[in-house]
């Protein structure tokens, strides 16, 4: 279906280019703004531009930031142990299920899959995790509820290990007398690296964006990761909009000014910022699978 | 030989036991994370004592579910609940292929790519950091919008307090957020249309329109049912996050912005409300798996193939 038409393409090329400014305009104003000069930002509100171009946010946050650095090294412990041991879980559950050789293979199959198929909500989880497992305030409260090991990574994970890499590896490398852990760690995964990164990426990002878990489960500041300590910056300002008797208290609350407020939000995303550009094959290829496979 | 085979079966032993060992862990967590909790439901027929915990916590019928239906507020947050989610589903698909359609057209390879990344980035930002961009563009003092109102000689907007603008501004922020993804899904579909078929349809006279119509939108159908029947299944179920966040749990705002699940989050983390919603926990899980079933049970009947299971 080969469009010859000059004027079609550019049209068609002009929606686009619209469409990405609509997706990535938003994220300018967040910098721009966290680099406008605090009086201009008040003034003349926040715009795609620095009115008046300053450092003094991100000053601010290098002097002053014992909760961010507290919260910034939550984020990264978070990710990194979160996003090793889902890998390492999901691997170790696909690569049997990939092998005709596992005993109740199809019952263990059903097993993963009907997690997809049912599930008993939040209040239950949140209880046994809660006041059975007590994990409220604790690190790993982060990492196990909800976020440890998911269905989807694993069924992903076994359909690369039954279609990619053909059966006589396997077959050879029995013979010469190596022993499953062996042929997982040395045969299988050398040879799933663009499906390790792929999963590897979309379960970091995960982790990193998350802040549902710190809401359920964390009270404490010292525990408080960079989503959940903008979720909360927001919360308070909400809460003193909302309650306009309380104004004069916004001080001894001791609020980050505007222009700081963006400067954290734009410390979060940065790391996403500089690493999307380099990996966003394995991205687009995760969507595309993850979505098609289901 | 005897010998040979005898050790050739201890060998196949040994690696049976192997790969249990293997997958030990995540049984266990599965159990612990999704099993236990499926079996926890039926604290929605329990007065819930933190003592006893679930399972040994006292019957009390169905009154959870009488006293659910008395609060008129329930079924406001059902209704939004549905009504959110069908103008989702609906206008997500047709924004999704729409976009992956003409994705398609685009002739430039490396224009595509560019395009690809960039329409994705939205899907990449937490709920939180979309909340600051949202409240970048509607905060009541330095809002991008109500400067612009404020320059063209209007009166600022109370944007958190009103309650007519706010199905519009989160199907906006849902659909910004998440077009980028499903198109892309829907492209990877368009792209693997065989294109003899595209050559057939010219032959026969079709044009660019017609060759959409007849040939890459019945090639969607596959993918589309897929994406439906996942859909349809969190019929019940609603992005926390966009609910919660966007809003900015303004309270005047609730009756339009609050869903099932923002109201079990609320009688979780501050009214302690376990009775009620524990009940509207057990009917979003009962009426989410008897759609999945029955939706797929449906389509295998018209088309095997588009199943999902």
């Amino acid at each position: 279906m080969v469009q010859k038409n000059k004027g079609q393409q550019f049209i068609l090329n002009l929606l686009f280019i619209i469409l990405c400014l609509l997706c990535v305009l938003p994220f300018v104003l967040l910098i721009s703004s966290s680099f406008t000069e605090e009086a201009a930002l008040t003034q003349k509100g926040y715009w795609f531009w620095p009115w008046k171009v300053s450092m003094d946010a991100y000053k601010y946050l290098m002097n002053s930031g014992s909760q961010i650095l507290t919260s910034y090294k939550i984020t990264l412990l978070v990710t990194a142990i979160g996003t090793v041991s889902n890998i390492m879980l999901t691997v170790l559950f696909a690569y049997p299920l990939s092998r005709r050789e596992m005993p109740a293979r199809n019952f263990f199959a059903f097993f993963v899959f009907f997690t997809m198929l049912f599930n008993g909500g939040i209040i239950p989880a949140y209880m046994m995790y809660a006041n059975f497992l007590h994990l409220k305030n604790t690190f790993w409260a982060l990492i196990i509820p909800w976020k440890l090991l998911g269905a989807f990574n694993i069924i992903m994970m076994r359909s690369y290990f039954t279609a990619s890499i053909p059966n006589e590896l396997v077959e050879a490398a029995r013979i010469d007398g190596a022993r499953e852990y062996g042929i997982l760690f040395r045969i299988m995964l050398p040879l799933s690296k663009p499906m390790l990164a792929t999963i590897g990426l979309m379960t970091g990002l995960g982790f990193w964006n998350d802040w549902t878990n710190s809401i359920y489960f964390v009270t404490q500041k010292n525990l408080y990761s960079i989503q959940a300590l903008l979720n909360d910056i927001m919360t308070n300002i909400q809460f003193l909009q909302n309650n306009t008797q309380m104004q004069q208290h916004a001080n001894q609350m001791n609020l980050p000014s505007a222009s700081v407020r963006m400067a954290i939000a734009v410390i979060g995303i940065l790391p996403i910022f500089a690493i999307y550009p380099f990996v966003q094959k394995y991205f687009v290829k995760g969507i595309v699978v993850g979505g098609v496979k289901g | 030989m005897k010998k040979k085979k005898g050790g050739i079966k201890i060998s196949q032993k040994i690696m049976a036991i192997e790969m249990l060992t293997m997958i030990a862990p995540g049984v266990i967590y599965l159990i612990i994370n999704n099993y236990i909790p499926m079996a926890g439901i039926i604290i929605a027929f329990k007065k819930y004592n933190y003592q006893l915990g679930i399972f040994r916590s006292e019957w009390t019928g169905i009154s959870n579910f009488t006293f659910l239906f008395k609060s008129s507020n329930m079924l406001t947050y059902i209704r939004n609940t549905l009504l959110y989610n069908i103008v989702f589903i609906v206008l997500g698909q047709v924004f999704a292929i729409t976009t992956a359609i003409l994705l398609n057209l685009v002739r430039s390879a490396g224009a595509k790519k560019v395009y690809q990344t960039l329409i994705i980035i939205p899907h990449l930002m937490s709920m939180v950091i979309v909340s600051y961009v949202v409240y970048g563009f509607l905060s009541v003092e330095n809002g991008v919008f109500n400067k612009m109102i404020e320059a063209t000689g209007g009166s600022p907007i109370m944007w958190y307090s009103v309650k007519k603008y706010w199905p519009f501004i989160l199907t906006f922020v849902h659909l910004w957020k998440g077009f980028g993804y499903s198109s892309i899904v829907y492209y990877a579909t368009v792209v693997g249309i065989d294109e003899s078929q595209y050559e057939a349809a010219a032959l026969d006279g079709a044009g660019p329109w017609k060759q959409t119509l007849y040939v890459t939108l019945p090639g969607l159908k596959h993918t589309a049912i897929t994406l439906f029947l996942m859909s349809v299944g969190g019929i019940m179920y609603s992005d926390f996050g966009l609910f919660y966040q966007i809003p900015m749990h303004s309270s005047i705002l609730a009756s339009v912005t609050d869903t099932i699940d923002v109201y079990v989050f609320k009688a979780i983390t501050q009214s302690n409300d376990i009775g009620r919603s524990s009940a509207i926990g057990f009917i979003q899980s009962v009426i989410g798996f008897l759609m999945v079933v029955g939706v797929n049970a449906l389509v295998r009947k018209l088309d095997k193939d588009s199943a999902l299971f």
